[in-house]
């Protein structure tokens, strides 16, 4: 089949590999259908997760058909025809973390726990395509693909709903939808967004969703705010105005009642000396992760409030407000998504058309033109938001 | 490190032992009986400060011989290569101060010393059994009641189902079981086991019986956690390993870490007990041997030969 590999630092290839086999009793094949690019690839791509291997297929955003079913699939789960989402945590259903709805961090599915372990102090979960410290598990921008622990890791779309209505509920939609859930929204909040890329746009709509009455994006790129401008959300263009005394003038002085970095460990920023301090450090590997956007947020949170982190970091940051997050009673709420816990209900939104995941898709590619599709997005050419896969 | 102080069996029959035994006899009775004969022999005159050296030397040469041959040891082996050490001194004086008369036997005489230390020290390295005994501990936390966790394990053929090193265990009794291994350096060890605790629910314990390749004992406890959430399972073991310090600093460089097996091994205990089966990915597809297998293969599909490589 063909698939989209990672060859190296800041190249992507489609080859030739062969088809998937049931490795363990659970597992399915899926047909896949749809698949996308997301954000958090472009970290594999550009070099700042370690472990990759030259060969990892991508991609842990996909959906298709069941073509296979491991013998341990019990009766009235997982079936042969069966049209499935599959969410990128990879979670077993059985152990506590799992039983406590943390399925991101799933004790038992990620092969090299080990090693993780050693990064972040306790396991998290297998995911597809995304290195092998989150096990090594052969990912999704291909023709087919394993479905690991089938019964608990497919969502089955029984309705009619089109591939891209429903293939963000993969990822990225839950993941947005839970930046704004962990900000225990209320009726009349102000809810600030940093980035909106992907993500940071599924946050803005779920914010308001939840109840918020104004939402503010933050990002550089014009195009990207004007698509959260277009739905009726505040814009802030960090490389034009320091974002804290907009974000003040904004809200008169009280600063946004809950904050969402959507953005991690690729933050950019406005001022350049700022940029160049971080980059060198990263550079020299002093800390791994740019933490811009996070730091803003805190600063800029309101007393008391919720600064909540979906956008990914991976080890070490320096300069970490402590001060402010402390003195200020601000809480601090983040994690990898738990997708099985917010699929359903996501679903049932969509449904009732009050979250349309398709307004950001700006590109659609055959498979093949995967590398493309790469170019396109992470250098944010031809107004760049979300690139769609068909195989 | 623990050098083994017993006297043991085992150097009796071993003829490289008594051959040692037997030459020192036949050096200490010459030597004994007439030092200055001995010492003219050898091409190094016999002053009576030649005569009393060689006497000397003779004594400990009867000495020597008769640990070797009476009560073996190693410490009667390390006690010859510090007599051969001794011996080379003094040759090597007589060599530098000598009279040029007989130089050719004294060159002689040092040469065969210089071989026979070799011997000595090759005899002594080998048969002393130096292990270092090493303690690991690791626990898990399991969504399993202490009887079914407990019972999980006590099917002791499983253990190689999540045990990275464990390449087999037969059950060859109530309480007796046979192991096999894979060591460090791609070897395989073998031991033979029994069972001294076993409390349903609770706690396994069990130790390495007879000459094992590496003795060793362990024990697992079962323990309900708190709040109802499962099994706490804590487990020790406990090995000599062959080749003291050096050789667990050699594993280690290799790559056996013995604590982070461990910890993985429990790991897929867990696996086992909460979904069934160890978890396999393309690039670990070996499961049990993941860790192992790094650089692992590439997050993707295997072809039909590495196929049935990996779930061999």
């Amino acid at each position: 089949m063909k698939a989209t590999c990672w060859t190296g630092r800041n190249s992507v290839e489609v080859q030739d590999v062969p088809d998937p086999s049931i490795l363990n009793s659970r597992d399915a094949i899926v047909k896949i259908t749809s698949t996308a690019i997301c954000g958090s690839d472009l970290h594999l791509v550009d070099g700042y997760v370690p472990t990759m291997e030259k060969g990892d297929i991508l991609g842990h955003e996909f959906m298709g058909e069941v073509v296979e079913v491991g013998p341990g699939i019990s009766d009235g789960t997982v079936r042969v025809g069966d049209r499935v989402v599959v969410p990128f945590p990879i979670a077993c259903g059985a152990c506590a973390s799992c039983r406590a709805e943390l399925y991101s961090c799933c004790e038992n599915s990620n092969p090299n726990a080990g090693i993780s372990e050693k990064m972040f102090g306790h396991p998290t979960c297998g995911i597809y395509g995304y290195s092998h410290l989150t096990g090594g598990f052969a990912g999704g921008q291909a023709e087919y693909a394993r479905v690991v622990l089938a019964d608990t890791n497919a969502l089955k779309i029984e309705s009619d709903l089109t591939d891209e209505q429903v293939l963000f509920l993969s990822d990225i939609l839950p993941t947005g939808y839970m930046g704004a859930d962990m900000c225990d929204i209320e009726q009349g909040d102000v809810v600030a967004v940093w980035g909106a890329g992907p993500v940071g746009q599924f946050a803005m709509d779920s914010a308001r969703v939840l109840g918020a009455e104004k939402v503010i994006a933050i990002d550089k790129e014009t195009y990207r705010l004007d698509m959260a401008a277009a739905q009726g959300y505040t814009t802030v263009n960090f490389e034009d105005t320091d974002v804290r005394s907009a974000l003040l003038e904004l809200t008169g002085g009280r600063g946004p009642d809950k904050c969402i970095d959507a953005v991690g460990l690729e933050a950019t920023h406005g001022a350049s000396h700022v940029e160049f301090y971080d980059r060198a450090k990263q550079a020299v590997r002093s800390e791994t992760d740019r933490p811009h956007a996070l730091r803003q947020a805190i600063m800029s949170c309101r007393s008391g409030g919720v600064v909540s982190v979906v956008g990914v970091y991976g080890g070490m940051i320096d300069k970490f407000p402590a001060g402010a997050w402390m003195n200020r009673s601000l809480t601090l709420r983040t994690g990898q998504c738990h997708v099985q816990r917010y699929m359903r209900p996501l679903l049932g939104m969509i449904e009732q058309g009050k979250i349309d995941p398709t307004r950001i898709i700006t590109h659609r590619l055959p498979l093949t033109e995967a590398p493309t599709g790469y170019d396109l997005f992470k250098n944010k050419k031809d107004h760049c938001e979300k690139v769609v896969l068909t195989p | 490190m623990t050098a083994d102080t017993r006297s043991t069996p085992r150097l009796h029959d071993d003829p490289l032992v008594r051959g040692l035994g037997w030459a020192s006899a036949l050096l200490g009775v010459p030597q004994v009986a007439a030092p200055a004969g001995f010492a003219r022999a050898l091409g190094v005159g016999d002053a009576p400060r030649h005569r009393s050296a060689t006497t000397a030397v003779g004594v400990r040469e009867l000495a020597a011989a008769t640990g070797l041959l009476g009560r073996p040891h190693p410490v009667w082996l390390w006690g010859r290569v510090g007599g051969d050490l001794m011996d080379l001194t003094l040759l090597a004086r007589a060599l530098k101060n000598h009279n040029g008369r007989g130089l050719g036997r004294t060159v002689a005489a040092t040469a065969a010393v210089t071989a026979i230390t070799a011997t000595d020290v090759y005899a002594a390295v080998t048969r002393t059994r130096r292990s270092t005994p090493m303690e690991l501990t690791a626990a898990t936390t399991v969504t399993r009641s202490p009887e079914e966790a407990y019972t999980l394990w006590k099917d002791l053929e499983r253990l190689p189902d999540f045990m990275a090193h464990l390449d087999e265990v037969h059950v060859t009794g109530p309480r007796t079981s046979h192991w096999q291994a894979s060591a460090p350096f791609g070897r395989t060890v073998e031991w033979d086991a029994e069972t001294t605790q076993d409390v349903p629910g609770q706690l396994i314990a069990w130790r390495s019986v007879g000459d094992a390749d590496i003795d060793n004992s362990g024990e697992a406890r079962f323990e309900p956690a708190p709040g109802g959430q499962g099994t706490e399972i804590r487990v020790s073991l406990r090995y000599e390993l062959p080749g003291g310090p050096l050789g667990k600093a050699a594993a280690r460089y290799f790559g056996e870490e013995p604590h982070q097996q461990l910890d993985d091994d429990l790991r897929r205990f867990k696996q086992v007990a909460e979904i069934g089966e160890v978890v396999r990915s393309e690039g670990a597809p070996g499961g049990k041997r993941a860790r192992g297998e790094f650089p692992q293969h590439p997050a993707r599909p295997l072809t039909e030969d590495e196929l049935k490589e990996a779930l061999a």
